[in-house]
């Protein structure tokens, strides 16, 4: 009797065990297997040691989407993170019409990065969209060539996106924000203490369990940054705006090498466990604490 | 009871209609556009009138149908028949063993004298016919306006490379785009192939391409080619990264451009636009006259099967498809050349027939880079022109990029 009920939670936990080993882990090995192989359109089993991985870092397309990863990287977090917090505050002041308010922040957010990635094409093409409206208002001078030109190109990647994404850190920060006691901040406001340092020294602290889910889901959008791409930019003007996962894409199914774009994946997984780690380390001592 | 005699007897006229209907052939394409789905319903309906059925699965986009092809051979569930572009798509299929020959087709038929040679190339591997070929496409024509010519008062279509540059100068003193172009890699791939076939010539063009020869990649010649090739990116407008093949197409209908250097599938745009060869518009095949030209197509490649009914389908879908009247009559519909040169090419249009003229003179048809190179260094190479196109790249550094993208 005994030992049924204690049999139970984990026979309830099997079929997520199973699913995890063979389509996560099983997966991530098998990537890694097919790495060291020299795989094209078929897996192959000839071992050829660490040759992708020589071939993925002698690639000018590999290094350049890595450089543009570090940069939207770090540019939609950011701005996510303080539209988002900036959003969040707005809305906390007790605005009327709080309902309809958040609902337009998040709004964005329902619709796919394909379809934010069209829409910000239409508007950011130079001849259309915000360029001709401006110049059709007045400003004859102006010019907004961002979306063709090399060194801006994944600058609008990051204007779609933040788009998209800040309503939802919106969201959570507002979450996060409701949650601080409201004594606090009655004591900060008796201590004559101005409205900014009391969000910024004393509430933002107190969210930092929401902030750190906020980057972890932030970051994995990053990682996997293909959509809003493609619809956008193609990759282009020329490679300026390719990313790792679009190398990884095309090489696995345009150009049929399934060798070289494991070896990708591999290398994109590394960022990936960089982050969570430190998180789920975090998480395990606070549980053991 | 009866509901079980009933279903039996359903059962028995099916299968009855199924045994009469002859052999089956499923078929994945990517024709799916208006002009090619009239071309393909054309094979369908010659399929049908030999006495098969046609079952058609049309998948839009060729990486699409082309994935969907290569999941179910792995998968063994194939389709009778699948279409490939004619290059090293299937290569790795038919490495793997995994495709049926058409061998008693192609030795009956003399494909060997019949077919250009870098289609014999693509579809004969190891002595064995991999594939049956529906079509050619030519990649590299120069299509202009005339109005546009007139206007910068050009009155000789350019027969070099300097005098399309002289053109190019011309149209641009006139206020007008020179070039129109659609900002995307595989359209500056043709760019490219163009200048390498005009100025390059055939041997260099095979050297870099077929053999992937280190040192012509380094050779003067080719570093001219490179400086041609950067060069026209001077004549096209600011708005061009990105565009599609068609709106490029569209500057030189309206007048706007003088030329786009495009495949034969740009003359479906010109038709639709109520415009006629040599009236509104011209086409120059090359520019000088035994310039390489450079082809493609489509094929229909046979996964392996054990079920006879299957091989029986598939050897009526390579007859059908090598048939004279079928041939033409596609390539009518999709601004193709029939892959055959023995075929009378008198109802094809006037570009069409300067193609077929020049398809029938051995010396001159060449493969476009699809056809020598493998997909990944294709796209590698691509990578590198697209870059080039596109930044301040030095051209040694590109002819050094260009040289290691096709070293493996």
């Amino acid at each position: 009797m005994k030992i049924k009920r204690t049999l139970t939670p984990y026979a309830a936990l099997l079929p997520m065990f199973v699913t995890v080993l063979v389509c996560y882990i099983g997966s991530a090995v098998w990537t890694l297997g097919m790495s060291m192989t020299a795989s094209r359109t078929f897996p192959s089993r000839h071992f050829i040691g660490l040759a992708q991985y020589q071939r993925l870092f002698d690639n000018e397309r590999w290094m350049l989407s890595l450089q543009n990863l570090a940069v939207y990287g770090l540019l939609f977090v950011l701005a996510c993170l303080v539209i988002g917090f900036l959003l969040a505050v707005f809305i906390d002041q007790n605005v009327s019409g709080e309902g309809v308010l958040r609902t337009v922040f998040l709004y964005p957010y329902a619709m796919s990065f394909v379809a934010t990635g069209l829409v910000w094409q239409w508007l950011l093409q130079p001849g259309d969209g915000i360029d001709s409206a401006v110049r059709a208002l007045g400003w004859q001078g102006f010019r907004l060539d961002w979306l063709v030109d090399q060194d801006m190109a994944i600058y609008t990647v990051v204007i779609a996106t933040v788009w998209q994404a800040s309503g939802l850190v919106m969201a959570l920060m507002l979450a996060g924000l409701r949650g601080v006691d409201p004594e606090i901040r009655k004591a900060a406001r008796l201590d004559g203490i101005p409205a900014w340092r009391v969000y910024l020294q004393i509430v933002l602290p107190m969210m930092w369990p929401t902030v750190a889910t906020i980057l972890l889901l932030l970051s994995t959008a990053v990682v996997k940054l293909y959509d809003a791409v493609v619809a956008m930019t193609q990759g282009g003007p020329g490679t300026a705006s390719e990313v790792p996962a679009k190398f990884i894409m095309d090489h696995l199914f345009l150009r049929s090498n399934v060798g070289l774009a494991s070896a990708g994946a591999v290398v994109l997984l590394v960022p990936v466990l960089a982050l969570f780690a430190p998180y789920a380390y975090a998480r395990s001592r606070k549980e053991a604490a | 009871m009866v509901v079980r005699r009933l279903a039996l007897a359903a059962w028995l006229c099916a299968s009855a209609a199924a045994a009469h209907a002859g052999p089956r052939a499923e078929v994945i394409h990517w024709w799916t556009s208006g002009g090619e789905s009239a071309a393909v319903r054309e094979v369908a309906q010659a399929y049908r009138a030999a006495g098969g059925t046609w079952i058609d699965s049309a998948i839009a986009g060729g990486d699409q149908s082309r994935a969907v092809t290569v999941n179910r051979i792995i998968g063994g569930n194939p389709p009778t028949a699948a279409q490939f572009n004619t290059s090293k798509q299937f290569l790795d299929i038919i490495e793997e063993d995994m495709l049926d020959n058409v061998d008693e087709l192609a030795l009956a038929q003399g494909w060997d004298r019949l077919l250009p040679e870098p289609i014999v190339g693509v579809i004969k591997v190891r002595g064995h016919w991999y594939a049956a070929p529906m079509n050619i496409h030519m990649q590299t024509w120069l299509w202009y306006s005339k109005a546009a010519f007139a206007k910068a008062g050009i009155r000789k279509e350019p027969a070099s490379v300097d005098e399309l540059f002289a053109a190019l100068d011309r149209l641009k003193a006139a206020g007008l785009i020179p070039l129109a172009h659609g900002g995307q890699s595989w359209q500056e791939v043709i760019l490219f192939a163009s200048m390498l076939s005009n100025l390059g010539g055939r041997e260099l063009y095979l050297k870099v391409m077929r053999d992937r020869d280190q040192a012509a990649i380094q050779s003067e010649a080719f570093r001219k080619v490179l400086l041609a090739y950067k060069r026209l990116q001077s004549y096209v407008d600011p708005a061009s990264p990105g565009r599609n093949w068609n709106d490029a197409t569209a500057l030189v209908i309206s007048g706007r451009a003088g030329i786009q250097i495009m495949g034969d599938w740009a003359k479906g745009e010109f038709t639709n636009a109520r415009q006629t060869a040599g009236k509104e518009y011209g086409c120059i095949p090359g520019l000088s006259a035994g310039s390489p030209y450079l082809i493609q197509g489509d094929v229909f490649v046979f996964p392996k099967t054990d079920d006879p009914e299957a091989i029986r389908a598939q050897k009526l879908m390579a007859r059908v498809v090598g048939q004279p009247a079928v041939q033409l009559r596609f390539s009518q519909l999709k601004g193709s050349l029939p892959v055959r040169t023995d075929l009378d090419a008198s109802q094809l249009d006037a570009c069409a027939q300067k193609g077929m003229a020049i398809l029938r003179d051995r010396a001159r048809p060449l493969g476009v880079p699809e056809v020598y190179l493998t997909p990944d260094q294709n796209g590698a190479l691509q990578d590198v022109l697209t870059a080039y196109w596109n930044t301040h790249m030095p051209v040694e550094k590109a002819q050094k990029s260009i040289a290691s993208a096709l070293r493996y």
